[in-house]
This record gives structure tokens, sequence and C-alpha cells, in this order.
């Protein structure tokens, strides 16, 4: 059990897909000028992350992993060279099918997430936390607890900054900075504050 | 041929991909801590949208409108698996080093913005051209970054030492926050500030007026 809280601990804040990693950087430099909208935003994020790292995690594992086939019969076959191919088409179903079926179920939430549902689909963090999985082989329960360890912080990196550009809009910040600039520049001191996460 | 030179020149400075329109920063600073990574994964993203852009739009008039972003990424995929595969071959080493970045460049806003844009609506020579110089406009940016990420916090550039650090003796006391993430934003953001400030049409409108009164200026 502790193992999974420090993992959770260790993705949510010490390596922060926004800050640490700088995934997801074009979105969350555009969606995080307002908290209403980075909240809707965020909330999508964790869900497909949560969803997308455990059953790109099973596809890896029984499909195209080295000799991942032999339930097939065909122990010398390794696919793992088609997995960028097959984890953004896995990415981009999971998002249509989470579309369709909210636009069904659940038409306020479909309406609040609207237009970022399918922005997720081309999200580096949502690719990346797939491929960190890989690359550090977890297993099953570890690439759920990853999902939504990963998730949650890129939500809450995303919604802190909206609430600090919300206040900065009142600041006389100079001409050429205005906008993407201290934008940047205020990244850059979240990414230094969450650095200091990395003593737990 | 202006028309093509324009294409090619335009995304360096004057409509950057990284600086004006914000797009596909994303999987690569990540890279910048060194500049030999950074030059590597600027062959990679330059390569795939160059090529991405001729092969969407030789095909432009045979996708269906309603699934052309699943074209388009598979396409980019595919380009993106040859690139990494070649570099798993011939630069193992960095390969290693880029670990997942190389992967990302399917999701790097450019490429696909590119795709989406303009590869859709020209010719594929057009479009070769256009990937191109979008993919120098973020090179720029990147090996910038990297330059100057890796000449303060290492001393060094491309591996051999320029600037003496006290450790081998030297004068040079290496910045450590310049090989940690926060120093690349700082630099983008200052870079940014650079930027606008020579070329004032790309600066921003602010989005509130503060009253002349108010302002603390120095006179």
């Amino acid at each position: 059990m502790e193992a999974y809280i420090s993992l959770f601990i260790k993705a949510a804040f010490v390596e922060n897909l926004a800050l640490a990693f700088f995934l997801g950087m074009c979105t969350f430099l555009a969606v995080s000028k307002r908290v209403e909208t980075a909240i809707g935003l965020g909330v999508a994020v964790v869900v497909i992350q949560v969803i997308t790292v455990p059953v790109n995690h099973l596809i890896f594992k029984y499909l195209l992993a080295d000799g991942a086939l032999a339930w097939a019969g065909l122990p010398d076959v390794d696919l793992s060279f088609l997995g960028l191919v097959s984890y953004i088409g896995v990415i981009a179903a999971l998002v249509q099918i989470l579309e369709m079926t909210l636009d069904r179920f659940f038409p306020k939430l479909y309406n609040a997430l609207g237009i970022f549902l399918p922005l997720i689909t081309v999200n580096c963090a949502i690719l990346g936390g797939t491929l960190f999985m890989v690359e550090r082989q977890y297993n099953l329960p570890e690439s759920v607890v990853y999902g939504i360890g990963s998730g949650a912080g890129w939500a809450i990196a995303l919604i802190a900054l909206a609430g600090i550009r919300e206040k900065l809009k009142y600041s006389d910040v100079p001409d050429g900075l205005q906008g993407l600039g201290i934008a940047f520049i205020i990244v850059g001191l979240m990414s230094l504050s969450f650095m200091g996460f990395s003593g737990i | 041929m202006s028309d093509a030179r324009r294409i090619l020149i335009d995304p360096l400075i004057d409509n950057n991909p990284v600086t004006l329109q914000m797009l596909g920063i994303c999987s690569a600073l990540a890279v910048t801590t060194s500049l030999l990574p950074a030059l590597l994964m600027c062959v990679a993203l330059t390569s795939v949208a160059a090529l991405s852009g001729a092969a969407i739009s030789a095909l432009r008039k045979r996708i269906p409108n309603n699934i052309r972003i699943i074209v388009h990424m598979t396409i980019i995929a595919s380009l993106v698996i040859l690139v990494d595969q070649l570099l798993k071959a011939y630069a193992f080493e960095t390969s290693k080093q880029l670990s997942v970045f190389v992967g990302l460049i399917i999701t790097n806003c450019i490429v696909l913005g590119r795709a989406e844009a303009f590869a859709m609506k020209n010719g594929v020579v057009m479009s070769f051209i256009d990937g191109l110089g979008n993919g120098l406009g973020y090179s720029i940016i990147l090996i910038s970054v990297a330059t100057l990420r890796e000449l303060f916090g290492a001393g060094t550039l491309l591996g051999y030492p320029v600037l003496e650090t006290v450790s081998n003796g030297g004068w040079y006391e290496a910045n450590g926050l310049m090989l940690l993430p926060p120093s690349a934003f700082f630099i983008i953001g200052l870079l940014i500030w650079g930027i606008r400030t020579w070329r004032k049409q790309q600066v921003e409108k602010p989005e509130y007026q503060i009253h002349e009164v108010h302002r603390t200026d120095v006179y």
C-alpha cells in the first residue's frame, strides 16, 4: 500500500507531467486563462488518463511486448515497434467513446467539457503518461495509480496557473512580456516550487 | 520561387510556431539540458514535419473530411516510428537520453497544426517547404535554449569544455539551476520578451487596461 501512495505522490508532485517534463504545454498555456475552464479540462484529463494508462498497459503486455503473443502460439513475435501507433489509436478511440457516452448519459457534463474532449487526443500529457508507463515497466495496479497521480498532478498545476493568471491581468507587465512571456516565467516559478516536493 | 522562400523564412522569426503561436514546445523542452540530444530532436521533428506535410498533401483529395484527424495521426505516427527506429539503430546512446520524447513528436502541435492548416489546402512541394520552415523555426528556439542551458549549466558545448568549471580547476562556477526544468521556462519567457521587443507587432494586447494614474512610470 505504501508503495502505491509514494508512487501517487511521485507522479502527482515530484514528477509532475507539466512542470517537470513539459508535457501538454500547448493546452496548458492556452486553457489556463480562466479557472472554470481549467477545472473542466483538468477533470477531463484525469478521467482519460485513468482509463488510457491501464488499457495501454494491457495492450502492451498481451499484444505488443517481446514474446507477448505466446498465448496465440507466436512466442517469437516482437511487435513493440507498433507501440506508438497503437497507443495513439487507443487514446483517440477512448476519447471518442467517452465523448459519445457523456453525450448520451450526462449531457450536462458533456456540454461543460465540450470542446476540450477532442483536444485531449493531442495532449502530450496523455501519450506521455502511457510512454512513461511502458518505459518504467509498471504492472497493472501501478499503472492505475500512475494514471490517477499523473492526471491529478497535471490538473492541479493547470488550475493553480489559471488562478494566478486571473489575478495577473490586473498587473502592469512590460509590453513584450504581456501574455505568453509572463505566463512562461510564472510556470517556471511554479515548477521551482514543485521541485520542493522532491524530498518526500 | 519567392513564394516558396516566404513560406520557408516566415516561420523562423516573424511567425515562429513556438514564440508566437504557442505550439509544439510540449514534448521538447525536456531534452534541452544539453545540446546534442536537442540537435537530434530538431532533426527528428523537422523531418517528420516536412515529410508528413508532403504525405498528407499528396493524399489530401482522398482523405474523407470527418475522419481526417485519425488519418493524420496515423501518417504522423508511422513517420515517427520510422525516425525512432532509425535513431535506435544509428544513435543508440542519444536515443536513450531522448527516451519517450521522440514518441511524443506524434502529439506535437506543430506537426498536426501544419497538416491541418496548410497541407490540406496546398500542393506537395509547398507543404514540404512549409513543414521544413516550421520545423526550423522550432529548431531555432530549441537550439538556443539548449545552448544557454548547457553552456551555463555545465560549462560545456556538445560535451567540449568552453567555460572551465571550478571543479576542473577553472574559474566558472556552474549554475545548477540551468540543468533543472524551471530554467527552460525562464529562458523561453525571456526569449519571447526579446523577440517581442524587437518585433513590436507581436506584442499581445493586455486584457485589462490599467488606468494611467496608477502606472508607476519613472520619469
